[in-house]
């Protein structure tokens, strides 16, 4: 096997530039192993970019997606309502383009992660044929738009970033309630739309999203719990996060499915989006919880003994001095946790939400496509992997990237 | 005086940290203890206007439904503890098999990441970041409709007469034991006895000699060619082979003989494996990277060659990295393995909810599958951390 190289690449001491061909000779056909793996691979290549650019210009079912983009991202939710979906995209995108404009750093690297996002999303929203619905065309004014305020959240000047600091954070504090309450709405001009309406990509996000934060309370109690030296409360937290990590999401979402209407008087009238919430949220709330106690666990005993000797008390400890230096350390895998509830969030399928996985399985059984040969699932399932993954991906390298500074600001 | 100034200074219970912890968990057991009890209340009461109060007694009682595969008989005639035992071999054995694929997949595109040519190191790159960005529900539900795309069993995919892929899932052919297989077994066993004997001999040796050696492939070949030898003397004493391989053959309606796969089946065995064995992949390749380079560097200047530096240097150390996340990409497969129920595999949880579905007890079965799952898990956990700890260095 000499086909291994063990080096990590980074301490590697630069190289004299070589040619095409040598680079070619170097990297491709240094012995005859490798030559025949490139060839082999450089067949395999070929054939798997033909046929998928043949799929992707011959398939017939692409006009389902196109007239179902609607559907795709909001599921039922009322065609003369969707001004409110779209202001709660404007909501995120001119926070995040503010916290980036604030703060730099860190948030910078995801505002603009989700900008480059808005910004290929509206190229294919003007790609669509004019012919196309008019949500389309409004999404990609909010991207537009989206991106627009992220550049002037980068712009702002010094003097704004400091007096803007502390609107921005209780921005974010309020954005959840703000987002469900305009979601829901409250009658007259904003009439309530029940959540059995709500779907798509709106509600794969909101779901992940909820599992974030209402679980983070719950999951910083349970790692302090954890952490803790009493013995009951410990075993307590020990027992539920053994618990919920050694069964599936499947089963916590079943269950709740079942048993919340059982264990709440009058329960029979939660609805299915209720009970996934509670589902999703017991289920991270474990999870948070351990990555919070490796992020507490990382604080040198030093900083606990100093506060403790400054006359903090227990309280004070943990709130001003423990918890913002462990969240600081594990938000790469605070990023991860989110991208992993992000895709699990397609399993509400199977407790009957139409999340933008089960909005995809409406469209591809919709009658208008059966005699489309071979139907359009192709299609449709290609367009929201797409999604899945541009969204995934964009978080992973800012995930990334995020630890990269991290780093730097240690050494 | 000085007695009566130290008790008024003594520290009141409600100040002594060891009382207010004392109290606080009193306090705290109790309200988790009221707060399950109202839970608990509530359900039994709901329960009981139901008439639905949970209870065990029905796991006697006849299931009734069919089960689309087992690997023990099954009827809809047996009772539902037995259909829910179905469902529980069904998930263990698309765990194990998918454990077993998806290591051996993840360790092969783990060291591609590291290979010194370029395509073949980016094309793994590209297809981790694939995959893991990707829900695995949407990617089994693919797989899925997927087989379902294949055309009609009396149309099969022919592959060379050993697999027929159809929509029903494939065909393939699978060996069979003949009737002298008897006769070949103390070959067997001889082989299997000279190997290990030639094994530990082999070992004692390098380690009375104090430097490495190969021992594992010839014993290896030393069994293969006492069972090949053994194998073409049965068919001389006898006239028949042992062993001989089953073809499918297609009939009417559908094949006979050899092993058929179900989509189902197929479908979450693919899944899980391709989406596993990219985060495995990771750990793998992470777990190479993070041994120290001199260590590859001093075996080099010790002379030992690329692939004895790889198996006796470098992977070892390697090991002890790679096994605390491998064993969470395995409670994960485990885990993961319940979304059959998306594709009608009748794993745990699919036989679970149809169980449900019919008897209404939604809190013993609830119960049962959460179970399952947990021992599944801990059985995982417990093996992997025995494993563990006989690889962890031992400080001397």
């Amino acid at each position: 096997m000499a086909s291994t190289d063990l080096s990590t690449g980074r301490t590697r001491p630069a190289r004299p530039s070589i040619d095409a061909l040598g680079w070619l000779r170097e990297n491709l056909f240094s012995s005859w192993l490798n030559t025949l793996i490139s060839l082999v691979l450089l067949w395999m290549i070929y054939e798997l970019v033909s046929g998928l650019a043949g799929f992707i210009f011959h398939a017939q079912g692409w006009s389902a997606v196109a007239s179902n983009l609607k559907l795709l991202l909001t599921w039922t939710y009322p065609p003369d309502q969707l001004w409110r979906p779209q202001l709660v995209f404007g909501l995120l995108a001119l926070l995040l383009g503010l916290s980036a404009g604030v703060w730099r750093g860190i948030t910078l690297v995801l505002a603009t992660g989700f900008g480059a996002l808005c910004l290929i999303a509206a190229l294919l929203a003007l790609a669509l044929p004019a012919t196309a619905n008019q949500v389309a065309l409004q999404a990609w004014q909010m991207c537009l738009a989206a991106a627009a305020l992220v550049l002037a959240g980068y712009g702002g000047s010094t003097a704004a970033r400091e007096r803007l600091r502390w609107p921005v954070v209780i921005a974010w504090v309020l954005l959840y309630p703000t987002v469900i309450l305009i979601l829901r709405g409250v009658g007259g001009a904003m009439p309530v739309v029940g959540s059995n309406l709500w779907g798509g990509l709106m509600l794969t996000v909101l779901l992940s999203a909820s599992g974030i934060v209402l679980s983070f309370p719950l999951g910083v109690l349970l790692a302090l719990g954890r952490r803790g030296n009493l013995p009951v409360i410990r075993w307590f937290c020990v027992a539920y996060i053994e618990l919920i990590r050694g069964v599936p999401l499947v089963t916590v979402l079943y269950m709740a499915s079942l048993m919340l209407p059982l264990f709440l008087p009058g329960g029979e009238n939660i609805d299915q989006l209720v009970r996934a919430t509670v589902a999703v949220t017991l289920f991270s709330a474990a999870y948070l919880a351990e990555i919070l106690r490796g992020g507490l666990q990382a604080i040198p005993k030093g900083q606990a003994e100093a506060a403790r000797a400054l006359g903090l008390n227990m309280f004070q400890t943990t709130l001003l001095i423990m918890l913002p230096q462990a969240l600081r350390a594990v938000i790469p895998v605070l990023v991860s946790h989110f991208i992993s509830l992000f895709k699990d969030t397609s399993l509400v399928v199977i407790v009957g939400l139409a999340d933008l996985l089960g909005a995809a399985q409406g469209i591809v059984g919709q009658p208008q496509w059966l005699g489309t040969p071979g139907g359009v699932w192709r299609e449709t399932f290609l367009v929201i992997a797409v999604i899945y993954w541009a969204l995934s991906f964009t978080m992973s390298r800012s995930a990334r990237q995020i630890e990269l500074e991290l780093n730097i600001g240690k050494q | 005086m000085a007695t009566e100034a130290r008790q008024r200074t003594a520290t009141p219970f409600y100040r002594d940290s060891r009382s207010i912890a004392s109290i606080l968990q009193v306090g705290f057991a109790i309200a988790v203890m009221v707060g399950l009890w109202l839970l608990y209340t509530n359900m039994m009461d709901g329960l009981r206007r139901a008439n639905l109060l949970p209870s065990f007694a029905f796991l006697t009682q006849p299931a009734g439904f069919p089960i689309a595969e087992s690997v023990i008989p099954y009827d809809p005639t047996m009772n539902y503890g037995q259909a829910f035992i179905v469902g529980v071999i069904n998930t263990l054995r698309v765990a194990v098999t998918g454990i077993i694929l998806a290591t051996i997949l993840g360790l092969f595109l783990g060291i591609c990441r590291l290979s010194n040519n370029w395509l073949l190191r980016n094309a793994a790159l590209v297809y981790v970041e694939i995959v893991r960005n990707v829900p695995l529900l949407l990617q089994l539900i693919f797989w899925f409709l997927l087989t379902k795309a294949f055309p009609r069993v009396q149309e099969s995919i022919n592959l060379g007469g050993l697999i027929y892929l159809h929509n029903r899932g494939l065909t393939m052919a699978w060996p069979e034991a003949h009737a002298s297989f008897t006769e070949w077994t103390p070959w067997l066993w001889a082989g299997l006895l000279l190997g290990v004997a030639y094994y530990v001999a082999r070992r004692i040796q390098f380690v009375r000699r104090d430097r490495p050696g190969i021992a594992l492939p010839w014993a290896l070949l030393l069994v293969a060619g006492t069972a090949l030898a053994g194998f073409v003397a049965t068919r001389l004493q006898t006239g028949d082979w042992p062993v001989v391989l089953n073809l499918p053959e297609l009939q009417r309606f559908n094949f006979t003989g050899g092993l058929a796969v179900t989509a189902s089946f197929a479908a979450l065995l693919i899944g899980l494996v391709i989406y596993t064995a990219a985060f495995i992949s990771e750990v793998v390749r992470s777990g190479i990277q993070a041994v120290n380079k001199g260590q590859r560097e001093a075996a080099r200047a010790l002379g030992l060659t690329n692939g004895q530096t790889l198996r006796l240097v470098i992977f070892p150390q390697a090991l002890r990295i790679i096994i605390p996340p491998l064993t969470s990409q395995y409670l994960n497969l485990a885990k993961n393995s319940s979304l059959a129920v998306a594709i009608a595999y009748p794993d745990l949880f699919y036989v679970g909810s149809t169980i449900n579905n019919q008897t209404g007890q939604a809190v013993p079965v609830i119960l049962m599958l959460m179970g399952s799952y947990l021992v599944l898990s801990l059985l995982t956990s417990l093996v992997m951390n025995w494993y563990n700890r006989r690889i962890q260095l031992v400080e001397r």
